[in-house]
């Protein structure tokens, strides 16, 4: 190194004043407590029951094990049945599709008769759904339960899919007309001039228009009716429990020492679909609950 | 010729109309009116027609299960919607100064509300568990005589569920009042800042006031949350210790399904209508008439 030269020692000063790192702390520290939750219950469920009773919730699983993982979905006690969660995992997903799919496709042409064509009693029909939004769903559980056991959907998968139909009729409604009336009114009215009927035009017209909508009102609706428990436990019947009631029964009726590892393990495996829906769609999932939220 | 198309095409919609029509009709005005109609009876396990005024709802409001639930839904609804509001305003807020990683942020701030009440609950019943969970972290820690078991604790139990809601809930709040904070225009901002205006004095007197809308939705639908609350406190504490953590929606479900006194039920949850009602209509239409007035 030459002598006398002044070469700048150390890194170069940065605008990084305290109000950043104050900014990026507060962040960080909130990040953190969100994250906890998620921590704990993945290393509980790694954990052998001996190392859970020495304590140390929050210390590295020593002897990390899969075994929580796999008596939770194959063998874990619900009641006096022992066969895993998995049973309740397949209802889930046989009460979940219908449902998505009815509630889609109800959602989708209710938006597309509101937006498109006068029907009189149409808005009045249109202002009650949106009302509906507020009644606590206790207020219809015993006309819902008189109802669906004359219609003969109460204790079977019909019951179950009927209520969750009916629950998501005014989100769906709403999420479709607001998606269509944001369409130029010159595509249907193309499609009318050329003398398509109602089905018509929206079976060439809207529904190709309709995909991005169609994956957030999927997202939001597979998400809520995975994660519904009170519907599920009032009107499914004994034999369709979904995975959250077979998860409550599971941790909450257990006699003898409960078994914390295993319990954290069947809680993860519940919260997979939508945590795994929630990070592969990203913004979708944003767009689907801010859609939803905007209400009023 | 094209007169005649219009009509058909009329009828097709409103015949497709009809199925929700149905529901509309039958189970959302029926249904509530038929409940309405319950709550005026004498019915026990089965319902009947016999009238007896309002007999239910003096038995219901010297119920002390009753008045219990419905102020632990107060002290619930009060704290959960005012620090979710709170902390998702200020996560919101903090992601707006161009932070690296806001996205990494964001998701992170927002999965837990893609998870089940149940998931939510019976994490945080882990974690505040006396034996295992905080109170021992702590302690091996060396504070010996550190107690925290809010869970088992009569006065305290309700606040367990406000921190296990506000986690599941705060991410929520961050999302749609981030979607009003980036919707103010871009000229007032400047123009605060030619003015030499501190960034908090801003956000409080400026940007909260503009974003009025989208806390009156959160708000909205955090309420809606708070009377539905059921699965959280059944997850969690199940309504103990004792009755110090029971809530409306379960003395409904209770008293529908297990103690099999239909007339209670429906008084009850007849009562949790009009309540939500006499909260929720003065509020919206003080927004929209404010809203109106500004345009």
């Amino acid at each position: 190194m030459s002598a006398g030269a002044i070469v700048p020692e150390g890194p170069r000063p940065r605008h990084f004043g305290w109000a950043r790192l104050g900014i990026y702390a507060f962040l960080i520290v909130a990040a953190l407590f969100f994250l906890f939750p998620l921590y704990v219950m993945v290393l509980t469920s790694l954990k052998p029951m001996a190392e859970i009773r020495m304590g140390g919730l929050l210390a590295w699983p020593s002897d990390p094990t899969v075994e929580p993982w796999i008596k939770a979905w194959t063998s874990a006690c619900t009641g006096l049945r022992c066969e895993g969660l998995r049973v309740g995992f397949w209802n889930s997903v046989i009460i979940t599709i219908p449902s998505a799919v009815l509630a889609i496709l109800l959602g989708m042409i209710n938006g597309y008769a509101l937006s498109f064509w006068r029907v009189p009693w149409a808005n009045w029909m249109f202002a009650i759904l949106m009302f509906g939004t507020f009644i606590p769903y206790q207020v219809l559980f015993y006309p819902l339960v008189r109802i669906a056991s004359t219609l003969g959907l109460f204790g079977n998968l019909g019951g179950i899919v009927f209520v969750q139909v009916v629950f998501a009729l005014p989100v769906m409604t709403l999420l479709f007309r607001n998606y269509y009336a944001s369409l130029p009114e010159e595509l249907f009215k193309a499609a009318r001039v050329d003398g398509a009927g109602f089905w018509r035009t929206w079976f060439s017209i809207m529904l190709p228009l309709s995909g991005p909508m169609l994956v957030v009102a999927c997202i939001l609706k597979v998400t809520n009716t995975w994660n519904d428990y009170i519907l599920g436990l009032i009107f499914a019947g004994r034999d369709n429990l979904p995975m959250t009631v077979q998860l409550n029964n599971m941790v909450n009726s257990t006699l003898g020492e409960r078994e914390y590892n295993m319990e954290m393990a069947a809680t993860l495996l519940t919260a997979l679909v939508p945590l795994v829906i929630y990070f592969v769609s990203g913004r979708w999932f944003v767009r689907g609950i801010a859609a939803g939220a905007v209400k009023g | 010729m094209a007169g005649f198309r219009w009509k058909t095409g009329t009828v097709a919609a409103a015949i497709a109309l009809l199925p929700t029509a149905c529901v509309v009709l039958f189970l959302f005005v029926g249904g509530t009116g038929w409940a309405a109609l319950v709550s005026l009876t004498s019915s026990k396990m089965l319902a009947n027609w016999n009238f007896v005024g309002f007999q239910q709802y003096a038995t219901l409001f010297s119920n002390p299960r009753w008045l219990t639930s419905l102020a632990n839904m107060v002290i619930f609804g009060l704290t959960y919607i005012g620090s979710t509001l709170v902390v998702g305003f200020l996560l919101a807020i903090f992601l707006d100064q161009r932070v690296k990683g806001e996205s990494v942020f964001r998701t992170i701030f927002l999965y837990s509300y893609a998870t089940s009440f149940i998931v939510v609950g019976l994490v945080w019943r882990w974690i505040f568990n006396p034996g295992m969970g905080i109170q021992d972290v702590v302690r091996d820690l060396g504070f010996a005589s550190f107690t925290f078991d809010w869970i088992v604790n009569q006065r305290m139990a309700i606040f367990t569920i406000v921190i296990a809601a506000i986690w599941h809930g705060a991410g929520l709040v961050m999302v749609i009042a981030l979607a009003g904070i980036r919707g103010v225009d871009a000229e007032i901002w400047k123009a605060l800042k030619v003015d030499g205006v501190p960034a908090w004095r801003a956000y409080l007197h400026v940007i909260l006031p503009t974003v009025r809308g989208s806390i009156l939705t959160a708000a909205v639908l955090m309420m809606i949350g708070v009377v539905r609350l059921y699965d959280l406190v059944v997850a969690m504490t199940n309504g103990g210790p004792g009755s110090a953590t029971e809530v409306p929606a379960k003395f409904i479900v209770d008293n529908l399904f297990e103690r099999q006194n239909i007339g209670l039920a429906t008084a009850a949850s007849t009562s949790l209508l009009v309540m939500l009602l006499a909260v929720i209509v003065p509020w919206l239409l003080l927004g929209n008439a404010r809203r109106r007035s500004r345009a």
